[in-house]
C-alpha cells in the first residue's frame, strides 16, 4: 500500500441547513487514480471540492471534521486557501478555457507566482503541454484564442493548465463527460499517465470509465460513503447491496 | 513573490501553507469597498448640502443679510453677472449693489443688518405669489406646486396609457423580432437629451398645438406637460414591460389552458399580476416629470400662476431653480429659498422612490411566491 | 366565443399596437423634423467655427469643445468609481447584506434624483463647500475655485451619470462565467488577482457600454451645469480647469429661449440640436447594439 495522501475524517458539509455530506472519513493513497462514482446529487462532487477548499467561495456552507492532505488540516485556520490550490489542482467538468491565447492560458498560473521570465514561461508552457498530450496539435497556433479549439482539446489544455502550476494532487470533476468517445479515450490515457507523477482523484458518472482508469472506487449515495475499497473488488464482489445495485444499473 | 524554483519541488509543510498577508489582497478589498460606498455618501452628502444652503431661511438668529439699496434689486441678476460673485469662504454675504460688495465683518452684519419684512418665514412660504425679485419680495411656494402638479398630472395622463399599452403590446403580442425593435427604440427615446426634447416642444409642439386649439399663449402647462411625457415614457414603457414579463408562464399558461384568448389572459392575468411593477414605473415616471427643468423651462412659458385651465401658463418648481439660480445673489433669501425648494424635490423623489423600490417589491415577491397578497 | 367578445379583443390589440408605434411615429418624428430644420445649416464650417456677431452667425465650435471636455473630465471621474462600485456590488458584497442592499438603493436613488438637484449640490458641495474652501486654505481667499468652472460641472455631471456606469458594468460583470473565476482560483490564484486578470478583461464592453451611455447622458444633460459652469458665451476656449466652458445642451436652450432674436437664429438652434441629438443618438445606439451582443454572447 502506497502512503496516504489525503485522509478526511468525519468531514460533515452543511448547504445552509441541508446536510450535504455525512461524517465521510476516507484514505486516498499517493500516486493512484481514486474515482468516486454514485448517482446525481450523492455528494461526489461536493466531496471532491472540499478537498482544494473550492466550496469557501459558497457563503452558505458549513464544514465540520478534517481534511489532512499530507498529514496537515487544510481547514486548520493557519492554512491558506489559495497556496493551497497551487498544490491541489482542479480540472472542472465543462472545459473552461480563459479567453485568452493557449500560450496565455497554460502560463496563468506561473504568471500569478510571479514568474515573468518569457524564456522560463514558454518553457513551462511547452511542458505542459505535452505532458497533457496536446503539444503536438497546438504548437503552431499557441498565441491563438483557446476558445477555438475543440471540446476535447480545451479540456486537454485545462488539464495542461493545471499541471503549469504543479499541483501534487489533480481532483477531476467528471472531466470527460462533455466529451466525445474518442477525446474521452485521449483524456484517459492521459490519466494514466499522469498518475506516475501525481495523486488523482477523479468523480464520474461513467462506471466503464472508473473501472478503467482507477485503482480505487468510492462509491457515495445520498451524502454518505457507502462503500470505498479497490476498483476490482468494488466492481465484482462489492460488500454492499446498494453498491452492487448501483453498479449493476438498478438505479442511479 | 514566490520563487518559480520554489514552487516547483516542495511538499506540504506547515511553511508553505502557513496563511499569507496579502497586501494587494488586503488593500483592493478595502479600496473597492469604500469606494462603494461613495453612493451612499453622496446620497447623504446631496441630502446635507441642499439642506444646508436652505437652513438659514428657518433661523431667526442667523438671518441672511438684506440688501440695503433695495431700489436697485431689480437688477441684481445682471450684479451677480458682471460682478463676479464674490466668496470669501462664507455660508453667507450681502451684496450692497450693482458692483460693490461687502466683504467686510459679516458676522457683525448678520447680526445687525436684517430687514425682518424680507424674510422668508413658514407663513410666507405658503403664500399665493412668487415674486422674488421685486421691491417687495414674496416667496410664495403654492403657484409653484399647483404648476408642477398640473404639468404631472398632464403628462402622466398621457404617458401612462401610452407605455403601459406599448408595453403590453411589446410583452404580450408582438412578435419577436418586432419586439427586438420596439424595445431598443423605445430606449433610444430615453437618451434623448431633455434639451432636444424641450426645443422640440418649443418650435414645434407648442405651434402645432396652438394652431390645433386656437388658444393665445404658446407655451402653456398642456404643451410642457405632453413633452415631458415624452420624456417619461420610457421610463414607464421599460418598467412596466419588465414588470409584465417577469410573471411568470404559468399564469399565462394557466388561463391560455382554460380557453381563455391571448388577450383576455394579456388583460385579465398578466397584466393584474404585474400591477405592483406597473405602480412602480408610474411612481418613477412622476418622479421624473416632477423634477424635469430644461423641457419645463423651455414648454410651459414660466408663469407663476394658479389655476386649473391646461392651456394656461405654469412655473414647476424645478423650472424655477433652473431659472433663477444663476441669477441670483449667493446667500440671500431668494438663494435659500431656491435650495429649499431643491430639498423639497430631493425629498419627493426620494419618497416616491423608496415607495416603489419597497413597497412594489416586498407585493411582487409574495405575489409570486403564491403568499397572501 | 361571442363575436361581440372578438372585436372587443381586437380593438384592446389594436389600441397595443397603436401605442407602441405612436412612440415609434414620434421618436422618428423628432428625429426627421429636428434633422430637416438643422441640415441646411450644417456644415464642416459649422462645427469647427466660433459664433459671431453675438451668437447670430458663426459655428459652434466652442459648445462642441466644451462638451467633450465636459464629458471626458466627467469620464475620467464616473467610469473608475462606477466600475469599482459594480465590482464590489458582483464581486464582493453578499447579495443579502444589508450594506449591499443599502449600496444597490442608493445607486437606484442617485439614478431618479432630479438632475437640477445635481446642480444645487454641485453649487452648493464643489463650488461653495470645496471651491471656496480651496480658496480659502491655498489662495487666501483670493477667488479662484469658488466659482462655476468646468472642473465642478464635470464632477456634478460625474455623479449623475455613476448609476449608468455602475448597472452597465455590473451586468457585464456577471456575465463572465463562474467556471472562469473558479479555473482561476483553482490555479492558486487570489481573488483580486482573478478580478484583475479575468473578470475586468471580461468585463471590457460593458464598461465600454457604460462609458457610453456615461457619457451619451452627460453631453446632453444641461439642468446640472446651468450654475456649475456652463457659460453663455466664451470668446476664448477654455485653458484651464478653473474656466468656465460652452456647452451645446446649454446652447440650445440659451439661443432659444434668451437669444436677442429668436427668429433669426433658429436655423443655428436647429443645426446645433442636430448635432447633439445625432451626438447622442449616435452612442446610444452604439451602447445599445454592444449590450445586445453581450446579452446574446451570455445566453
Amino acid at each position: 500500500m502506497k502512503e496516504i495522501k489525503i485522509r478526511t475524517h468525519n468531514l460533515t458539509l452543511f448547504y445552509g441547513a441541508k446536510m450535504a455530506l455525512n461524517s465521510i472519513s476516507m484514505d486516498i493513497p499517493e500516486k493512484e487514480v481514486t474515482a468516486f462514482i454514485g448517482p446525481s446529487g450523492c455528494g461526489k462532487s461536493t466531496f471532491l471540492r472540499t478537498l482544494n477548499r473550492m466550496n469557501d467561495l459558497i457563503p452558505s456552507v458549513r464544514i465540520t471534521g478534517e481534511v489532512l492532505v499530507d498529514g496537515l488540516n487544510i481547514y486548520d485556520k493557519q492554512i491558506d486557501s489559495v497556496n493551497l490550490r497551487k498544490k491541489v489542482g482542479m480540472v472542472f467538468q465543462k472545459s473552461n478555457p480563459f479567453s485568452k491565447s493557449i500560450f496565455e492560458n497554460v502560463a496563468y498560473g506561473p504568471r500569478i507566482n510571479g514568474l515573468n521570465n518569457k524564456a522560463k514561461l514558454a518553457e513551462i508552457v511547452e511542458t505542459s503541454l505535452k505532458k497533457a498530450f496536446i503539444w503536438e496539435e497546438v504548437k503552431d497556433r499557441l498565441h491563438d484564442s483557446a476558445m477555438g479549439l475543440s471540446g476535447g482539446q480545451q479540456q486537454r489544455m485545462c488539464i495542461a493548465r493545471t499541471l503549469a502550476v504543479e499541483p501534487e494532487i489533480i481532483l477531476m470533476d467528471e472531466p470527460a463527460s462533455a466529451l466525445d468517445p474518442i477525446s474521452t479515450a485521449k483524456i484517459e490515457e492521459l490519466i494514466f499517465e499522469l498518475k506516475k507523477n501525481y495523486t488523482i482523484v477523479i468523480v464520474t458518472h461513467n462506471m466503464q470509465q472508473a473501472a478503467r482508469v482507477s485503482d480505487l472506487t468510492a462509491f457515495f449515495y445520498l451524502g454518505e460513503l457507502i462503500e470505498f475499497g479497490k476498483t476490482r473488488k468494488i466492481f465484482t464482489t462489492p460488500d454492499k447491496k446498494h453498491t452492487e445495485e448501483y453498479i449493476t444499473g438498478r438505479f442511479g | 513573490m514566490d520563487n518559480p524554483k520554489e514552487t516547483s519541488g516542495f511538499v506540504f509543510s506547515k511553511e508553505s501553507l502557513k496563511k499569507k498577508f496579502r497586501l494587494s489582497e488586503f488593500l483592493s478589498e478595502k479600496i473597492i469597498t469604500g469606494v462603494a460606498f461613495l453612493s451612499i455618501a453622496i446620497i447623504v452628502l446631496i441630502f446635507f448640502f441642499v439642506f444646508r444652503e436652505s437652513l438659514p431661511i428657518f433661523s431667526q438668529q442667523k438671518a441672511v443679510v438684506k440688501v440695503e439699496h433695495a431700489e436697485k434689486q431689480e437688477q441684481y441678476g445682471v450684479a451677480a453677472d458682471s460682478t463676479q460673485t464674490n466668496s470669501s469662504g462664507q455660508e453667507q454675504y450681502g451684496v450692497t449693489s450693482n458692483d460693490t460688495m461687502m466683504i467686510e465683518d459679516q458676522a457683525r452684519e448678520v447680526d445687525t443688518v436684517v430687514h425682518g419684512s424680507d424674510r422668508a418665514t413658514a407663513k410666507s412660504l405658503l403664500g399665493k405669489q412668487w415674486l422674488p425679485v421685486s421691491d417687495n419680495p414674496r416667496y410664495g411656494l403654492i403657484p409653484l406646486f399647483v404648476g408642477t402638479l398640473k404639468i404631472t398630472l398632464i403628462a402622466i395622463l398621457f404617458a401612462a396609457p401610452i407605455a403601459i399599452l406599448a408595453a403590453l403590446f411589446s410583452a404580450a403580442f408582438a412578435p419577436y423580432w418586432l419586439r427586438e425593435i420596439i424595445k431598443p427604440a423605445i430606449e433610444l427615446l430615453a437618451g434623448f437629451p431633455s434639451v432636444v426634447i424641450g426645443f422640440f416642444a418649443l418650435m414645434v409642439m407648442a405651434s402645432f398645438f396652438q394652431n390645433l386649439f386656437g388658444y393665445d399663449g404658446r407655451l402653456n402647462a398642456f404643451v410642457g406637460g405632453v413633452a415631458m411625457a415624452l420624456a417619461a415614457i420610457p421610463i414607464i414603457f421599460t418598467i412596466t414591460e419588465d414588470a409584465l414579463t417577469a410573471v411568470p408562464k404559468t399564469y399565462t399558461e394557466a388561463s391560455l389552458a382554460l380557453g381563455a384568448t391571448r388577450w383576455q389572459t394579456a388583460l385579465f392575468v398578466t397584466l393584474p399580476a404585474a400591477t405592483p411593477g406597473i405602480f412602480a414605473a408610474i411612481l418613477l415616471g412622476i418622479g421624473r416629470i416632477f423634477g424635469e427643468t430644461m423641457i419645463a423651462l423651455m414648454a410651459t412659458g414660466n408663469a407663476a400662476m394658479i389655476g386649473i385651465n391646461p392651456f394656461e401658463s405654469v412655473r414647476t418648481l424645478a423650472a424655477t431653480i433652473g431659472a433663477e439660480m444663476a441669477e441670483v445673489v449667493f446667500g440671500d433669501t431668494h438663494y435659500n429659498v431656491l435650495f429649499l425648494i431643491g430639498a423639497l424635490l430631493f425629498v419627493f423623489t426620494f419618497s416616491l422612490n423608496a415607495v416603489a423600490e419597497f413597497y412594489v417589491k416586498g407585493k411582487l415577491v409574495k405575489r409570486f411566491q403564491g403568499k397572501q397578497s | 366565443m361571442s363575436k361581440r367578445k372578438s372585436i372587443t379583443g381586437g380593438l384592446f390589440i389594436g389600441a397595443t399596437a397603436f401605442s407602441a408605434f405612436l412612440i415609434i411615429a414620434i421618436i422618428i418624428l423628432l428625429l426627421v423634423v429636428i434633422i430637416i430644420g438643422g441640415k441646411g445649416t450644417f456644415s464642416w464650417e459649422f462645427l469647427t467655427a466660433f459664433p459671431e456677431d453675438g451668437m447670430m452667425k458663426g459655428g459652434i465650435f466652442p459648445a462642441i469643445y466644451g462638451t467633450v471636455l465636459l464629458v471626458l473630465i466627467m469620464s475620467i471621474a464616473a467610469v473608475p468609481f462606477g466600475t469599482i462600485t459594480a465590482l464590489y456590488l458582483a464581486e464582493y458584497a453578499h447579495e443579502k447584506s444589508i450594506l449591499a442592499q443599502t449600496i444597490r438603493f442608493a445607486v437606484r436613488t442617485l439614478a431618479t434624483v432630479p438632475s437640477i438637484i445635481f446642480g444645487l449640490f454641485g453649487l452648493g458641495f464643489f463650488i461653495k463647500f470645496v471651491g471656496s474652501g480651496m480658496d480659502d486654505v491655498f489662495l487666501g481667499g483670493q477667488l479662484k475655485w469658488g466659482q462655476p468652472n468646468i472642473l465642478w460641472a464635470s464632477l456634478t455631471m460625474a455623479l449623475l451619470t455613476l448609476p449608468v456606469v455602475i448597472v452597465s458594468v455590473e451586468e457585464a460583470i456577471r456575465t463572465v462565467p463562474r467556471e472562469m473565476r473558479e479555473a482561476s482560483l483553482a490555479l492558486g490564484a487570489t481573488k483580486w488577482e482573478t478580478i484583475k486578470r479575468i473578470v475586468i478583461p471580461g468585463s471590457r464592453s460593458g464598461i465600454m457600454t457604460g462609458t457610453i451611455l456615461a457619457v451619451s447622458r452627460g453631453a446632453g444633460e444641461v439642468a446640472p451645469i446651468l450654475f456649475t459652469g456652463a457659460a453663455y458665451y466664451l470668446a476664448t476656449l477654455p485653458t484651464s480647469v478653473s474656466d468656465q466652458f460652452m456647452n451645446l445642451g446649454y446652447h440650445i436652450y440659451i439661443m432659444a429661449t434668451q437669444s436677442a432674436n429668436v427668429d433669426q437664429t433658429l436655423p443655428i438652434q436647429f443645426a446645433t440640436t442636430m448635432v447633439l441629438l445625432l451626438l447622442t443618438f449616435t452612442l446610444n445606439l452604439a451602447a445599445v447594439i454592444i449590450r445586445a451582443q453581450l446579452r446574446r454572447k451570455a445566453k
